[in-house]
């Protein structure tokens, strides 16, 4: 073999594009490895469709609140809250597998890579959403034959802005958790403990002004959840409308979760060390 | 490009690293440089301070006191350019089991910026260097223990540093597998002038002529030509002289102290 050079190559802008490339190349090719794991993310929302949402429809009426301008049964209603289900799912999952269980290597793989650390994370984030869209739309083929569908095609393009804003809010919340809480080792307790009461003390699964009548506590966490804000954020895009305190809320969340996983994965603060590996 | 290479740095220079974990010491003002292609073997015992000087060595995270240096590069200032020489072999398997191995050079190369045009040659004959260029499309988890770890030197290998770090790299392999790895590495030093920082707590795997640093409970014990400390403490071999500094005993083959 030839004699190594010792030159590094300098790390500039096509440096940083392959990077990347790369990180959200093997995301991708990871998820469609993992079957089970694609499988289990479309069966999640089928479940709350066909069983959950069928049940439902009969018990609880949706009248018309924007964007709907006319009734809508309650599969249409929870279709944009089974959207950002997915992509919260896939947010924890994602991120929270990168730093537990063996997944511990390949997060050292990662932050070795000359390119500066927040890129990487940022790399790594972009990464997943693209998974978590990927598996939006899948989910959207199948609500389509179920005659779920938005006003018009062109509407599953407006939405993909909306999806690529709140999986980055998602995905940056998973980070910061996966840095932050050290019980959260398991995924049983992040289920517990982020998934559930995000998911259900929001607008995914009823309006907020039904939830107001019941308790009004409850509608003031659900207001501050910034989950509410992704599902509603989600939910005007796929009607072709933008709720701007949606995506104010959404995008600000994204930024302080984001900046939050960077801090914590500074190497002087030491986050990966406490766990050892 | 800066260039160190002028003033010839060394190829690792880890100086006054001090690390503390709450109020336990893991390292403890712990001083050496590796020259570039030697073969520096670090031995320690598990709980030596091996893997966090390991995980401060490659950035993982900040030693509270002290610095090091890759080529000049600090670590902490100038993390891209000190990455960018050096290669890493973690403890751990940190092959992607469900991709191929060219999936897994490919992902490596991108991280390190490499475009695929760059990478191809490079990684045919690394591969062929460790006697794999035939499992390129293999998925990594079809690969024997000892396949992986000579995928994982090529990988390290890939972007052309000229340091590498092991961290352990013979644990859990046969015999036939670990002389292998071992003659691998030991021809990157020689015939390409890669320094080498091999972690190992057997003394079997040091020879005469390598450098040996010797880390105990956080500190250094020794430092120099392992023939040199062998005289010094007037034993017949590296174990004894292990034995005698550290006081503990010093294990050979997998038999864990």
């Amino acid at each position: 073999m030839s004699a190594l050079e010792s030159a590094p190559r300098p790390f500039g802008a096509r440096q940083l594009l392959i990077c990347l490339n790369g990180i959200v190349w093997r995301e991708s090719l990871r998820f469609l490895h993992q079957r089970e794991r694609f499988v289990s993310a479309l069966v999640r929302p089928m479940v709350w469709l066909f069983i959950f949402a069928a049940g439902f429809r009969q018990t609880l009426g949706v009248s018309i609140i924007p964007p709907y301008d006319t009734y809508v049964l309650y599969e249409v209603y929870i279709t944009p809250g089974l959207m950002a289900m997915i992509q919260l799912f896939n947010g924890m999952q994602s991120s929270l597998s990168m730093v537990y269980d063996r997944e511990m290597g390949s997060m050292r793989m990662l932050l070795v890579s000359p390119a500066p650390r927040w890129f990487l994370l940022t790399a790594k984030l972009i990464a997943g959403v693209a998974v978590s869209i990927l598996q939006v739309y899948a989910y959207l083929v199948i609500a389509y034959f179920w005659e779920i569908e938005p006003p018009s095609w062109w509407n599953y393009l407006t939405v993909l802005p909306a999806l690529a804003l709140a999986g980055l809010m998602l995905g940056a919340l998973g980070m910061l958790l996966s840095s932050l809480i050290k019980q959260l080792e398991n995924f049983a307790g992040v289920m517990n403990f982020v998934i559930f009461p995000m998911f259900f003390a929001s607008s995914a699964l009823y309006p907020l002004w039904r939830v107001r009548e019941g308790s009004p506590w409850l509608a003031l966490a659900c207001e501050i959840n910034p989950f509410t804000h992704a599902v509603e954020l989600i939910r005007f895009a796929f009607y072709g409308q933008v709720e701007p305190t949606s995506l104010a809320v959404v995008a600000g969340c994204t930024v302080v979760f984001l900046a939050g996983a960077i801090w914590a994965y500074d190497p002087a603060r030491g986050i990966l060390m406490r766990r050892g590996g | 490009m800066t260039a160190p290479e002028a003033t010839s740095p060394p190829a690792l220079s880890v100086a006054h690293v001090t690390h503390a974990y709450g109020a336990r010491m893991a390292l403890d003002d712990v001083s050496f440089t590796v020259a570039p292609g030697s073969f520096c073997v670090l031995l320690g015992l598990n709980g030596a301070g091996k893997s966090t000087l390991f995980s401060v060595i490659t950035h993982l995270y900040a030693p509270k006191a002290g610095a090091v240096r890759i080529f000049g590069c600090d670590v902490a200032r100038d993390s891209g350019a000190a990455l960018a020489r050096l290669g890493v072999v973690f403890q751990s398997r940190t092959l992607d089991p469900d991709l191929s191995v060219e999936q897994n050079l490919a992902y490596h190369g991108a991280l390190h910026g490499m475009s695929a045009a760059e990478r191809r040659p490079r990684q045919k004959a690394l591969l062929e260097r460790v006697g794999l260029a035939d499992r390129a499309r293999d998925k990594a988890r079809h690969l024997s223990g000892g396949q992986s770890r000579r995928i994982e030197i090529a990988r390290a290998l890939l972007h052309q540093p000229k340091l590498i770090l092991l961290d352990e790299p013979t644990a859990g392999l046969d015999i036939k597998a670990r002389a292998d790895i071992i003659s691998i590495v030991r021809d990157l030093a020689r015939d390409d002038g890669v320094g080498v920082l091999w972690t190992t707590h057997l003394v079997d795997e040091v020879r005469g002529e390598d450098h040996v640093v010797v880390l105990h409970k956080g500190r250094l014990l020794a430092d120099g030509a392992s023939d040199e400390l062998i005289a010094q403490a007037g034993v017949g071999g590296v174990g004894e002289a292990f034995t005698k500094l550290t006081g503990a005993h010093a294990p050979a083959e997998e038999v864990e102290a």
